[in-house]
């Protein structure tokens, strides 16, 4: 048995894992007829990857079995993660289409929640780049499933509740370095920030840091922050010789354990105040290596420690096109004004999209983290409430604590998802802490 | 040897977690990579990530480390000579079933001194005959001290650190170099599911990293998290009064 969490480290259980090392392997554990989830680098922040049964720990099946140099097409191990994909490929000059904000996530993890990115708005999630999955279902068959068909369409995006994914082909992206011409715009509130993601719409990179404490007339002030691939002719000339190299970064690791005291509204105002002016001070282009500009928190390792021994909870929602404005102010307004802001919320457009059962659809997401304690638990209720009186939905990989009710009354999917779990014998067979408590 | 390793790199007993990590490292270096196993079709996935990755020549081989007779066949049949041999081969089993079977017993003898001496023993000769090469045996902390709860692996293991160390000697002025890796604790399929101290674990990428940095550095004999120095000097220091009554 091991001590089990997600990455907001909170509630964790005493859990069965086992290291999967080849299909054969999944095929064992899924013959002994109990239910089985699968984990990746177990960064969903909630209990997406803990089974009650056994928790199935891919990271051993991390091999990239074929690249082609002519299509950028990768055909992989669900286990690898998106930081090996990038060391092998981006010095030949190839990038993932879509990625999330670590790149310390599986493959199978990316397709399974459908992650999206900074260039949802215009690309589309994680799914839209995917060729095909490989899927072991509950009778241990695997099935290639193309892109399109039914059993593809629920497995994006699906939480793993399918089947256990085992390969898949994905679609890279060529670009010519290493570099990204970064844009940042300050904004005076939540206003002008929606304004300036809406005149973006053709960059095809756009996210803001939004402060969530400040209240006022500055309410959700935002730094904007848009950005393209760089070309050759975007480097200065000394390093255009080698135009995939960044300078190495230091790794700093947080050694333990916040006291939880460590954040509170003051330290974090503060933070939040600081790093707007200092957005603000410097705006307009800039060059920026890809580590910083798509991670710039794994540079932190183990950063999920800083909230403590209680661990976090994380709260995402998308609001549709048509009430996101209003509900944005009234989600930031409640947040400002409790005084628990977090010091990393983080607002994003996303373009259309149609998915059977993943998260993201055309409007605005916003994220934020919380320590978790019962003050920020009884305010995410709230944030519940207003999310649904937008019409918005939640982001499963993110949640930790949502009731059950909450999720039928956000997702009119939920019905449809439940009688394919039953019809395919999903239901039971892939199961983890989270499909339970929302009875998926 | 010391400088930037050439390959090819022979790993024996390729098809365990420490074996993976090495072969990467290696093939990283630019390094062409000959895999050898027992069931060498299950290696089919590793050869396609090394040249995915890292692009180099990979080359698959049947080898079996108790039928000893074939031993010198299975050398000379390499594609090349390797420059780098390292030995992943080894077998733990349960130790109240090794106490108990003899049989069993005489099978992880064989498995983890009979079958990887008598690999590196003709690796040795033909590297010695070229003048050149690296051998890695990857023994274990468990053959530093016959300790009730694995004494029958763990006497096997110390049989192979003592071959390593000879070989070492004999090799010492003939071109060829001998590492001997004592890992200690490593998370792999081996140690899945025993309740370990987290601080003493390594990942078997270390094991990768520390093999790579001691056959470019010629190191002699390397533990891989540096702690184990340090714990082994003192459960070879207990005087064995001591010893026999404790419970390690």
């Amino acid at each position: 048995m091991t001590r089990l969490a997600g990455w907001g480290r909170f509630r964790p259980v005493e859990a069965r894992v086992a290291r999967m090392r080849s299909e054969a392997d999944v095929a064992v554990a899924l013959a002994a007829g109990g239910p089985v989830i699968a984990r990746g680098n177990g960064r969903a922040y909630g209990d997406s990857a803990v089974s009650p049964g056994v928790t199935l720990d891919m990271r051993g099946m991390d091999r990239m079995l074929a690249f082609d140099p002519a299509t950028g097409v990768l055909v992989a191990e669900a286990g690898v993660l998106l930081s090996e994909i990038i060391a092998c490929l981006l010095p030949r000059g190839w990038f993932p289409s879509v990625t999330p904000g670590t790149r310390y996530v599986t493959l199978g993890g990316a397709i399974a929640a459908d992650v999206h990115g900074k260039n949802h708005h215009v690309d589309g999630g994680f799914g839209a780049f995917v060729d095909w999955v490989e899927v072991m279902g509950p009778d241990g068959r695997v099935t290639r499933a193309e892109a399109g068909s039914d059993l593809f369409s629920w497995t994006v995006g699906g939480m793993g509740l399918t089947g256990v994914i085992l390969r898949a082909a994905i679609r890279l992206r060529r670009v010519e370095t290493g570099w990204i011409c970064q844009e940042t715009r300050a904004t005076a509130g939540l206003d002008e920030a929606i304004d300036v993601f809406e005149g973006a719409m053709d960059a095809p990179y756009s996210v803001a840091w939004i402060d969530c404490v400040t209240e006022g007339p500055h309410l959700g002030r935002s730094l904007v922050m848009l950005g393209r691939h760089a070309g050759v002719g975007d480097l200065p000339a000394a390093r255009r010789r080698d135009p995939f190299g960044v300078p190495r970064k230091r790794r700093l690791t947080v050694p333990l354990d916040l006291p939880g005291l460590a954040l509170n509204r003051w330290t974090v105002g503060a933070f939040n105040a600081a790093y707007y002016r200092l957005g603000a001070r410097k705006p307009g282009p800039a060059l920026v290596p890809w580590d910083s500009y798509f991670y710039p928190l794994d540079a932190i390792g183990d950063w999920n420690r800083i909230y403590g021994r209680r661990g976090f909870v994380q709260f995402q929602c998308v609001l549709p096109e048509d009430s996101a404005r209003r509900g944005l102010h009234r989600l930031v307004e409640v947040i400002a004004a409790s005084g628990q802001g977090s010091f990393l919320s983080v607002l994003k457009r996303f373009g259309p999209q149609d998915s059977r059962f993943a998260f993201p659809r055309a409007g605005y997401t916003l994220a934020l983290d919380f320590p978790a304690h019962d003050g920020s638990l009884d305010l995410m209720q709230t944030l519940d409430r207003i999310t649904l009186e937008h019409g918005g939905r939640f982001y499963l990989a993110k949640d930790a604590r949502m009731p059950r009710a909450v999720l039928e009354a956000a997702d009119d999917r939920v019905a449809a998802f439940r009688a394919m779990r039953a019809a395919t014998g999903a239901a039971g067979r892939f199961v983890s802490l989270q499909s339970e408590r929302l009875g998926l | 040897m010391s400088g930037r390793v050439q390959g090819p790199v022979l790993i024996l007993g390729a098809t365990s977690d420490m074996a993976r990590a090495i072969a990467r490292d290696f093939a990283a270096r630019g390094c062409d990579i000959q895999l050898a196993a027992r069931e060498p079709e299950r290696l089919e996935a590793d050869r396609a990530d090394l040249v995915t990755r890292y692009g180099v020549g990979v080359t698959l081989h049947a080898v079996d480390a108790l039928d000893v007779d074939s031993h010198a066949g299975f050398v000379a049949g390499l594609p090349a000579l390797p420059r780098v041999a390292v030995s992943a081969i080894g077998l733990m089993g349960e130790q109240a079933e090794n106490a108990a079977d003899m049989t069993r017993a005489a099978t992880i003898l064989r498995a983890n001194f009979e079958g990887p001496a008598s690999l590196m023993g003709v690796l040795a000769n033909a590297m010695e005959a070229r003048g050149s090469g690296t051998l890695v045996g990857i023994s274990s902390v468990a053959g530093e001290r016959g300790r009730a709860s694995n004494y029958v692996y763990g006497s096997a293991k110390a049989g192979f650190t003592a071959y390593l160390s000879g070989l070492r000697n004999r090799l010492a002025k003939k071109g060829v170099h001998v590492v001997t890796v004592l890992p200690g604790f490593v998370a792999t399929r081996m140690t899945e599911g025993m309740d370990l101290p987290a601080r003493l674990v390594a990942q078997p990428e270390e094991v990768g990293a520390a093999v790579l940095a001691a056959v470019e550095k010629g190191r002699d004999v390397i533990y891989v998290r540096p702690v184990w120095r340090l714990i082994m000097a003192i459960i070879r220091a207990l005087p064995e009064r001591v010893f026999k009554k404790t419970s390690i």
